[in-house]
């Protein structure tokens, strides 16, 4: 009790606070969110519409979002970890029972503001809960079948009903996440060999379940030709854009692919496309820097976080952070599945977009209360 | 402390753990950006390719037919501007709602909306299609009117194929059609430069020179979206019309042969001697190639198909016709050329009482109470039979064959110009044997002296050949499209120059002449059968008497022909019908051969009326009117050719 009042009573006055924050990440996510609305404006052949509006919205208040969250206690955080993750968990179900359906899949919650996507709240969410789980864990316990069975529940639950959206690339992407912070935590390497052996032994029976339209992107993947005017469709026009934007890209707005319809979900998955036939290789590599350099100032943030909440909560939401952006530019790049993963800050989308900052905001949060010792 | 230690270990390993992440994830970014340098920068060209496969469509644009005109530049194949309906595909929400709708503007025929919904089969979705091609101003203005309820109906003005003096030549410059699956596939030309909608030459000019007169299609790129919406037109490279041609045709001179050869089933033919040139290729009766340019209806199919005069043969060059008489002047010419006799000769005919006999089989001249004694001369005037009976016994068929084959007959004179011309028969002992497997009668020697039995020939053989005869024995190369090549003043030193060569015995022998060469071997031979051909014109007692032009500039030389087309009985004989009497079919054709003007010869012609009885009496008249025109344009020809040689 006189442990955790003196945890409190760690006083930062509001000077302190300014001093602390990370303004160059904080430049770094404006510049990307500039850019994503450049890229939605183009999406929508530079009108000023929509989308575009929509985006700006969205971006504005979300940013401003993150900016205010960041000054909520890190310790705010920790404690309320797991209350986090039930809440995810209880909007996941909400989904199954009041859910709304959009091409065949149901995966939002009617907030009237607007559709809110649970799965990709669950995306910080588990990166919270498992932060604060290994936060108490002694390294030496760590191996042990009790704390190894435990953290697998915890993921395996939302990710089942994320897969039964059905919604593969963001259950990929919440396991990814969660599997980076038990890498982190010191989880014995054998068992990651293990479970990938396990995973592909299973791999013919996990096909057998997916759904044909899953199955059939995966084919596409290994074949985009097999079915050009289908299933392989959005990958060929897609390397199709990228490939003729060359070095330098078509120029702002002459990405004819894009405005000629040929590219499908330009808004979302496959808005890296645009940008990348748009300002070519030269503005993918920019584009790909920036994302870097906010990946090393959240490292750095954790780096020089004092508690192992905070270094864990960096460490992994740096690397689900890199996951989300990978898996994005890979699939759209031909060298993964299409499976459906939103570009960070970039793609269209609310829930999204709101994850990332929320994300964020906690990142901050360890940044300005670096000295707090939480739980210790 | 222990939970210090601990605490540090755990430190250890997360910043571990997170070195180890770090690195994967600079190796993930190194693979990503291999990719996209492998896709922007290596295989840069192949994505832009595909990339404008993509967004750029290309329409071809039909290109305009060249022109025809006669030698005057007188056009008798032209583009006319037509109304047209056309039906854009992609803009077309419901297709058989717009059909029925454009049935009920322009009224179209059942027939014809099958095809269209046989072309729609065919056509891809971007494509246009065309629904008229020839509108009358009437319904096409009724159709601007209800376009606003015609989604992707297009009124279209557009040029079609327009035949001036539709029926005069239409056996010379022929007629277009659309093009067949099979034009399509055998022609490069058509392939290359097929629209749909395209026209092709089917007959005539319009078909042997298709590859010049088609021209080049055009080709607009447009933009378009996924859906394959025009967005904007980049570029168009505009299509080329097809090359002008100037036929050797004089278009006045046409017409009236057509004119005189009216109702009637025949051809006339004038060429130029020296040049080669067709002047006139006339055949009757003739039909309206306008008709067929967008398809010919049934009714007008069947009209022409089932004329009895034949209206689609080209009888000038795919007609075959004994020549009769009219070959008398070659066969004197052999037996001459050969020393087989000299023009002092006799024969003496003695009437329907007294025939030619050879081995009991009697043979008779036309002329029931005979000639008297004739030489070569009168043989040749008065077209006497049984003279040439004897002198073609005495040549043999064998040489008859290689001088009538030498001076054009037995092989096509336009080459493969048309694909219809008919190379005819010059029968001979080995001809007999090949073809029929069967030897030769000397019977069959006798009557081909007076150009019947198995000989055949076209009306454009005979023109040739009295104009290689005429131009005093040289050979000529015909032609029907000017050729800036053959130059009259060249051609006459080559026959001047030629006229002095010592020639080999070997003259006599079968070999093939160059253009320009000299055929016979005693030039007297030739000057003696033309002056007998100016005696049967112009001489009291000659076959063609009566059609000679008292005015010297336009005297002319001729050979009346009477063709048999059945075998003239002892009955036939004793009736001695008046030919209104005869049934049609049995008549016999009437022929004329001319050179004009005598003196100074230029133009030859041949004149052929089937079933039009004496070449006499029907044939030389006709030469009469048309030599009077052949010379009084004589001059105007002339300034042409002199400016058309200035401007090579």
């Amino acid at each position: 009790m006189i442990l955790s009042t003196s945890l409190n009573s760690t006083s930062y006055s509001f000077i302190d606070k300014l001093k602390a924050i990370d303004y160059f990440l904080i430049i770094i996510v404006a510049i990307i969110g500039s850019i994503s609305v450049f890229s939605i404006y183009s999406t929508e052949s530079g009108n000023f519409s929509f989308y575009t509006k929509n985006h700006l919205t969205r971006f504005l208040v979300f940013f401003s979002m993150f900016l205010v969250i960041s000054f909520v206690r890190v310790s705010f955080w920790y404690r309320q970890a797991y209350i986090f993750y039930i809440l995810g968990i209880l909007l996941l179900l909400l989904v199954i029972f009041f859910g709304i359906s959009a091409s065949g899949s149901k995966r939002w919650i009617n907030l009237f503001i607007m559709n809110l996507q649970p799965s990709e709240l669950m995306k910080i969410a588990i990166i919270v809960c498992f932060a604060r789980y290994y936060h108490r864990i002694q390294s030496s316990d760590i191996q042990s079948y009790k704390y190894l069975l435990q953290p697998i529940i915890l993921l395996l639950i939302p990710c089942y009903l994320v897969i039964t959206q059905p919604d593969l690339g963001t259950a990929i992407l919440i396991a990814g996440s969660g599997l980076a912070i038990i890498w982190l935590a010191g989880l014995n390497l054998k068992y990651f060999i293990y479970s990938g052996l396990i995973l592909l032994v299973s791999l013919p029976f996990v096909i057998s379940i997916l759904k044909p339209y899953q199955k059939s992107r995966i084919l596409t993947f290994f074949n985009p030709d097999r079915d050009p005017l289908g299933a392989g469709y959005q990958i060929i026009q897609s390397k199709i854009a990228i490939g003729s934007g060359g070095l330098l890209g078509k120029g702002f707005l002459q990405g004819t692919q894009s405005y000629l319809e040929f590219l499908p979900e330009k808004h979302t998955d496959f808005i890296f496309t645009l940008f990348s036939e748009e300002f070519g290789f030269v503005g993918s590599m920019l584009l790909i820097l920036l994302y870097a350099l906010l990946i090393y100032r959240i490292i750095r943030i954790g780096f020089f976080s004092r508690s192992f909440f905070a270094k864990l909560y960096c460490y992994g939401f740096a690397s689900a952070l890199f996951l989300y952006i990978f898996v994005n530019i890979a699939m759209v790049v031909g060298l993964l599945p299409i499976v459906g993963a939103p570009l960070p800050i970039m793609s269209y989308g609310g829930s999204s977009m709101l994850s990332i900052m929320l994300g964020l905001s906690i990142v901050m949060s360890c940044k300005i209360y670096s000295r707090d010792p939480i739980g210790n | 402390m222990i939970k210090k230690i601990g605490n540090l270990n755990k430190n250890k390993i997360i910043s571990r753990r997170l070195f180890v992440l770090v690195a994967a994830k600079i190796g993930l970014i190194g693979i990503v950006t291999s990719r996209l340098y492998n896709l922007q920068i290596s295989q840069k060209q192949k994505y832009e390719v595909l990339s404008d496969k993509n967004r750029i469509r290309e329409w071809k644009t039909p290109p305009q037919r060249g022109i025809i005109t006669d030698y005057f530049n007188n056009v008798i194949a032209d583009n006319q501007r037509v109304y047209q309906v056309h039906l854009s595909l992609e803009e077309v929400s419901n297709f058989n709602n717009s059909i029925f709708k454009l049935k009920n503007i322009i009224s179209l025929k059942e027939d014809e909306i099958k095809k269209i919904y046989e072309k729609k089969e065919k056509s891809k979705p971007w494509d246009t299609l065309i629904i008229s091609e020839n509108l009358s101003w009437k319904e096409f203005s009724k159709l601007n009117l209800y376009l606003h309820e015609l989604d992707g109906a297009k009124p279209v003005l557009s040029t079609s194929r327009y035949y001036p003096y539709s029926n005069d030549l239409v056996h010379v410059v022929g007629y277009v059609g659309d093009a067949t699956a099979q034009e399509i596939q055998n022609k490069k030309k058509i392939q290359e430069n097929f629209v749909p909608g395209l026209k092709v030459g089917k007959i005539g000019i319009e078909n042997s020179k298709d590859t010049d007169l088609i021209g080049n299609h055009g080709t607009k790129r447009y933009e378009v979206n996924a859906s394959g919406k025009k967005i904007s037109e980049i570029s168009y490279n505009k299509e080329t019309q097809g090359q002008n041609l100037r036929t050797t045709i004089d278009l006045e001179i046409q017409q009236l042969a057509q004119e005189l050869l009216k109702n009637q089933a025949g051809s006339i033919c004038v060429m130029d001697i020296f040049t080669g040139e067709v002047i006139t290729m006339a055949s009757s009766p003739t039909y309206d190639p306008n008709k067929f340019t967008h398809g010919i209806s049934n009714k007008d199919w069947n009209e022409i198909k089932n004329n009895k005069l034949r209206p689609l043969l080209n009888k000038s060059l795919a007609g075959l016709y004994s020549p009769g008489s009219t070959i008398k002047p070659l066969v004197a010419l052999a037996a001459l050329e050969y020393g087989i006799i000299d023009t002092k000769f006799k024969v003496n005919c003695k009437g329907h009482d007294h025939p030619y006999e050879l081995y009991g089989e009697r043979y008779h001249c036309w002329k029931k109470n005979g000639h008297g004694w004739m030489s070569m001369r009168n043989a040749i005037k008065q077209s006497c039979d049984i003279y040439f009976y004897e002198v073609a016994r005495l040549l043999g068929v064998d040489k008859l064959s290689l001088i009538a084959k030498r001076y054009g007959l037995g092989s096509k004179v336009l080459e493969d110009f048309f694909s219809e011309e008919k190379k005819g028969i010059v029968p001979s002992t080995k001809w007999k044997k090949q073809v029929l497997d069967q030897s030769w009668y000397l019977g069959e020697t006798v009557i081909t002296g007076i150009g019947q039995g198995y000989i055949q020939t076209t009306p454009l053989q005979l023109c040739l050949m009295t104009a290689q005869l005429a131009n005093g024995g040289y050979k000529i190369k015909p032609n029907l499209i000017y050729d800036k090549e053959i130059n009259l003043d060249a051609i006459k030193s080559k026959i001047e120059s030629e006229k002095n060569k010592s020639v080999s015995q070997n003259i006599l022998k079968d070999h093939e002449f160059k253009y320009y060469e000299r055929l016979y071997r005693n030039p007297n031979n030739l000057k003696f059968v033309l002056d007998a051909m100016y005696g049967s014109t112009n001489e009291q007692f000659g076959t063609s008497f009566r059609s000679r032009h008292k005015e010297d500039k336009y005297k002319f030389a001729g050979k009346t022909g009477t063709s048999q087309v059945k075998r003239i009985t002892d009955q036939d004989r004793e009736l001695d019908l008046e030919l209104e009497e005869i049934e049609y079919k049995s008549r016999d054709h009437a022929l004329f051969i001319a050179f004009a003007p005598y003196d100074k010869p230029r133009y030859s012609l041949s004149v052929l009326i089937e079933h039009g009885g004496s070449g006499s009496k029907a044939a030389a008249p006709l030469a009469n009117k048309l030599i009077k025109k052949i010379l009084d344009r004589h001059g105007l020809r002339e300034k042409i050719r002199k400016d058309l040689k200035n401007i090579a």
